[in-house]
């Protein structure tokens, strides 16, 4: 349960590690795309994980980054067949970041660190709590662009449920309160809000005591 | 002519790509701390971006739509992308020791830069033809480098404001980044 809360909180993908940012502020302009992406990225993440935890010890150590690309370019092409034959509309609109899921730089970042030395237990756990992170990121910031910019809540979710989800929709206010949060500068300013009330947040509460033999984040150093 | 020409203004100032398409956000937030680096990284991926597009173009209009195979294209991109940035780093080693020391460290973190990517499918997706593809591709990376050096220009400033805690980092960087965009929207105007 560790390895899963860790994921989801303290090393969250979004707020922490400042990975997949790109998808994170592209998609997240309606609480629908922002779901399909978190759905799609989830599985390619569980797959990847599984896959490269069980070839651990198969996969050489000078050639382990090419194949895990090429591992986590297998189950994208596999989400984007699957998208492409049920959720044709929903693909179309996410189509170009559900395509560069493959270069996420959180999915290779748990293969590289955690999958690739741990058993599928705990990598099945690890992939969930950091999708879980991602998709709740995702999630806040598509429901907040969503009533900013339409003023509804769940819109056009029948383009994932089927037809029997479009009438989900809640309606909050009758015009949009603030149409530039669909735009692309109200995705970076709304993101730089949260982001804030998160850093924030974090220190009012006082920091857990770290665990001492917790796996160390990967984070990825430009710089170096 | 003039399409050319409207493509490249396209891709480089009304549908910039880190602005107003969200690809190369993670070297855009990550590297741009201060203006040399940022000026590196955006002349190495220039360099390999426009190499990209080129060369996934024309293996999918030569292999795999003949061969029906368009559903392995991301595949395909990724490999070609990968051996792309290192064959440019045996090749800058060999010939030009200056542009080596000056982009070496930043080449092997364009694999995993999504702008690389997202130019050639998007250049497939629209259909351009090899010529446009090649300048939307040089588009896309000079408006890439452009933000690239503004915003690291920025950011040394920023970094010597008294901010509030909470923004320190990251938040404040976003909002200017936001900022930024809404002034790049009004070149929306420019191509009508």
């Amino acid at each position: 349960m560790n390895t899963f809360n860790r994921g989801v909180l303290e090393n969250n993908p979004a707020w922490a590690q400042l990975l997949g940012l790109c998808p994170l502020l592209a998609v997240s302009n309606s609480v629908v795309n922002a779901l399909g992406l978190a759905l799609a990225s989830g599985f390619v993440l569980l797959g990847s994980n599984i896959t490269i935890s069980l070839l651990r010890h198969r996969i050489p150590d000078v050639a382990r980054l090419p194949c895990f690309v090429l591992i986590i370019a297998t189950f994208t092409t596999i989400t984007v067949m699957v998208l492409e034959a049920f959720a044709f509309t929903l693909y179309l609109r996410i189509a170009l970041f559900v395509q560069i899921i493959v270069t996420n730089c959180m999915i290779l970042g748990r293969a590289e660190a955690f999958a690739s030395r741990q058993p599928v237990g705990a990598a099945v756990l690890d992939a969930l709590g950091t999708a879980v992170g991602f998709a709740i990121a995702l999630l806040i910031l598509g429901g907040v662009r969503e009533i900013l910019g339409y003023g509804t809540l769940l819109r056009e979710m029948d383009l994932l449920f089927g037809p029997a989800a479009s009438s989900w929709v809640i309606d909050l206010t009758s015009t949009a309160p603030l149409p530039l949060a669909l735009f692309p500068p109200g995705a970076f300013l709304l993101a730089g809000l949260l982001f804030a009330l998160v850093q924030g947040l974090a220190k009012f509460l006082t920091p857990p005591a770290r665990d001492l033999n917790a796996v160390p984040a990967k984070t990825i150093d430009y710089e170096k | 002519m003039t399409d050319l020409s409207l493509i490249l203004l396209g891709a480089l100032l009304v549908n910039n790509f880190v602005l107003a398409q969200f690809l190369g956000l993670c070297p855009f937030m990550g590297i741009t701390k201060s203006y040399d680096t940022a000026f590196a990284t955006g002349l190495a991926t220039t360099f390999v971006l426009s190499l990209a597009a080129v060369s996934t173009h024309i293996l999918y209009n030569g292999v795999l739509l003949p061969l029906g195979l368009e559903y392995l294209r991301i595949i395909l991109f990724i490999v070609v992308i990968a051996g792309l940035v290192q064959l440019v780093q045996v090749y800058l080693r060999a010939s030009s020791p200056v542009l080596q020391q000056l982009l070496g460290v930043y080449l092997p973190l364009i694999t995993s830069n999504c702008a690389v990517l997202g130019v050639s499918l998007l250049a497939i997706g629209q259909d351009l033809s090899l010529l446009q593809t090649l300048f939307y591709a040089i588009g896309a990376a000079a408006g890439f480098t452009l933000v690239m050096v503004l915003f690291g220009a920025m950011r040394e400033q920023l970094q010597q404001s008294n901010l509030p805690d909470a923004f320190k980092g990251t938040p404040i960087a976003l909002i200017s980044a936001g900022l930024m965009s809404l002034a790049f929207m009004g070149f929306q105007g420019l191509i009508v």
